[in-house]
């Protein structure tokens, strides 16, 4: 979700098979440069693949060009990933969240095929992504400083993992913003 | 009862699906209520053909559930979560799913929501009745028997429930399992629905005759708690019940939620307390 020259991304740390919960301490998203994140929902081996996969690309990517990546690059890189196994493709819908080189938020979510869906507020993939939706459209306010920024997503993600069966057991929320990443956990229901 | 049952089982077999011929479209319940069945070839496959795609969807509300109950020194304990979930989504987080059949009778709810509330009021409107033309209460096994002949007329007609019927009677605590299939089984220790498995480990590793109401009242509780954080479609509340003597009486209602950071902060209190080694 975008602020006013900050962005979050927050996701639970439930990591299970079906119904059954294998792991409370697993958050789907990684840091890939001072000022980008990618969120990876769905399939965890293929969570952990493309993690893998983009971080090598990005070193490449730096070494190359001799800087970070754009957002949006990223994006368009990871898209085009994806779609390279258009026939048999990666289990995860994934989420780019960044700040461009004017400081304004980027955030891009897509599908397991690389459909890019960019938006200018906020972007929700995952098992509960109808209700984190619904709740994003009934608190989201434009310009949002960091607190209240952290304060809406965390409850956003609260009140959608608690109609939820798959999700809970945690969450963290991280901000870019200019100044660096602030990074908070949050306390949640436990079933 | 106007109406010959086997007729109404006779619709499920036997029956082509080119015959036009159907059965009785209601079953008596009582005095004043029937209960309509679709007036067409075969009545069982109705919902399932008429709803394609979407059966999931109508008929699944309430599946998860973790449900236990056992016999021990003092009479009987009822515990269950109260998460009434629709697929992955959460309907309800404040279910009662121990029915309170009569003072002495208590029904537990795992499965459709909608067949163990009905069919358990049943049960209720049954015992009574029993009550009234014996003079005396209806023994558990009666009772439970009831409840398995109320859903074996309609059985393969997609009813689900898993129940669990328990109550004191002339011989003292008594449990029952009774399902949709027809299967009634007595029993000191069971445990029902999508959690009853991380239930079981717990309640086995605890479970004694000889337990004390508070200590079995905190061992179903620790049951349905760890089904709760285990499994995704248990959740909620935590009820306990307790069956004595005297008919039943309900213990507590907790939230999982604080229960969790409860036992957390035990445990670690536990953890830091200096080892005593002997």
């Amino acid at each position: 979700m975008s602020g006013d020259g900050c962005v979050a991304i927050a996701s639970d740390t439930r990591l299970g098979q079906q119904y059954q919960t294998i792991a409370m301490d697993v958050p789907r998203m990684f840091k890939m440069h001072d000022r980008l994140f990618l969120g990876l929902t769905g399939l965890y081996t293929d969570t952990q693949t493309l993690y893998n996969l983009f971080k090598f690309k990005l070193s490449m990517y730096k070494m190359r060009e001799g800087r970070e990546i754009s957002p949006e690059t990223f994006a368009n890189l990871v898209s085009s990933t994806l779609y390279e196994k258009r026939f048999g493709p990666y289990f995860t819908e994934p989420i780019v969240v960044g700040l461009d080189k004017d400081n304004k938020p980027y955030l891009c979510g897509m599908d397991l095929l690389g459909a890019l869906a960019c938006e200018p507020d906020f972007v929700t993939l995952g098992t509960s992504t109808e209700m984190l939706l619904g709740a994003c459209e009934t608190f989201y306010r434009e310009n949002m400083n960091e607190d209240q920024l952290f304060e809406v997503v965390s409850q956003t993600l609260m009140m959608a993992t608690d109609r939820d069966c798959l999700s809970g057991w945690g969450g963290v929320v991280h901000i870019i913003s200019k100044e660096g990443i602030t990074t908070k956990t949050i306390k949640t229901r436990q079933d | 009862m106007n109406i010959d049952l086997s007729e109404a089982l006779d619709t499920k077999y036997g029956r082509s699906g080119l015959s036009c011929e159907v059965g009785p479209d209601a079953v008596e319940l009582g005095e004043e209520h029937v209960l309509t069945i679709p007036n067409v070839p075969r009545p069982d496959k109705f919902l399932s053909d008429s709803f394609k795609g979407q059966e999931a969807e109508v008929l699944k509300f309430a599946h998860g559930t973790t449900t236990l109950a056992f016999v021990f020194k003092h009479g009987i304990i009822a515990a269950v979560d109260s998460r009434a979930s629709m697929g992955v989504y959460i309907g309800s987080g404040t279910v009662k799913k121990i029915i309170e059949i009569n003072p002495f009778l208590l029904g537990t709810m795992a499965g459709g929501a909608a067949d163990c509330s009905f069919w358990e009021r049943d049960l209720g409107r049954q015992c009574r009745l029993f009550e009234l033309r014996n003079k005396e209460r209806i023994s558990v096994a009666a009772a439970s028997k009831l409840l398995v002949n109320s859903v074996s007329r309609f059985r393969g007609m997609g009813l689900s429930m898993g129940t669990m019927i328990m109550g004191w009677d002339k011989t003292g605590p008594a449990l029952f399992y009774v399902d949709n299939d027809g299967t009634r089984l007595k029993g000191n220790l069971f445990s029902v629905g999508s959690g009853s498995t991380f239930a079981m480990g717990v309640l086995d590793i605890g479970y004694k005759y000889d337990l004390s109401v508070e200590e079995a009242c905190e061992l179903g509780r620790r049951s349905i708690y760890h089904a709760t954080h285990r499994d995704g479609a248990s959740g909620g509340i935590i009820n306990i019940y307790h069956v004595g003597e005297d008919g039943w009486t309900k213990i507590s209602s907790e939230d999982s939620a604080q229960k969790h950071y409860q036992y957390k902060a035990e445990s670690t209190e536990q953890a830091s307390a200096p080892m005593v080694t002997s």
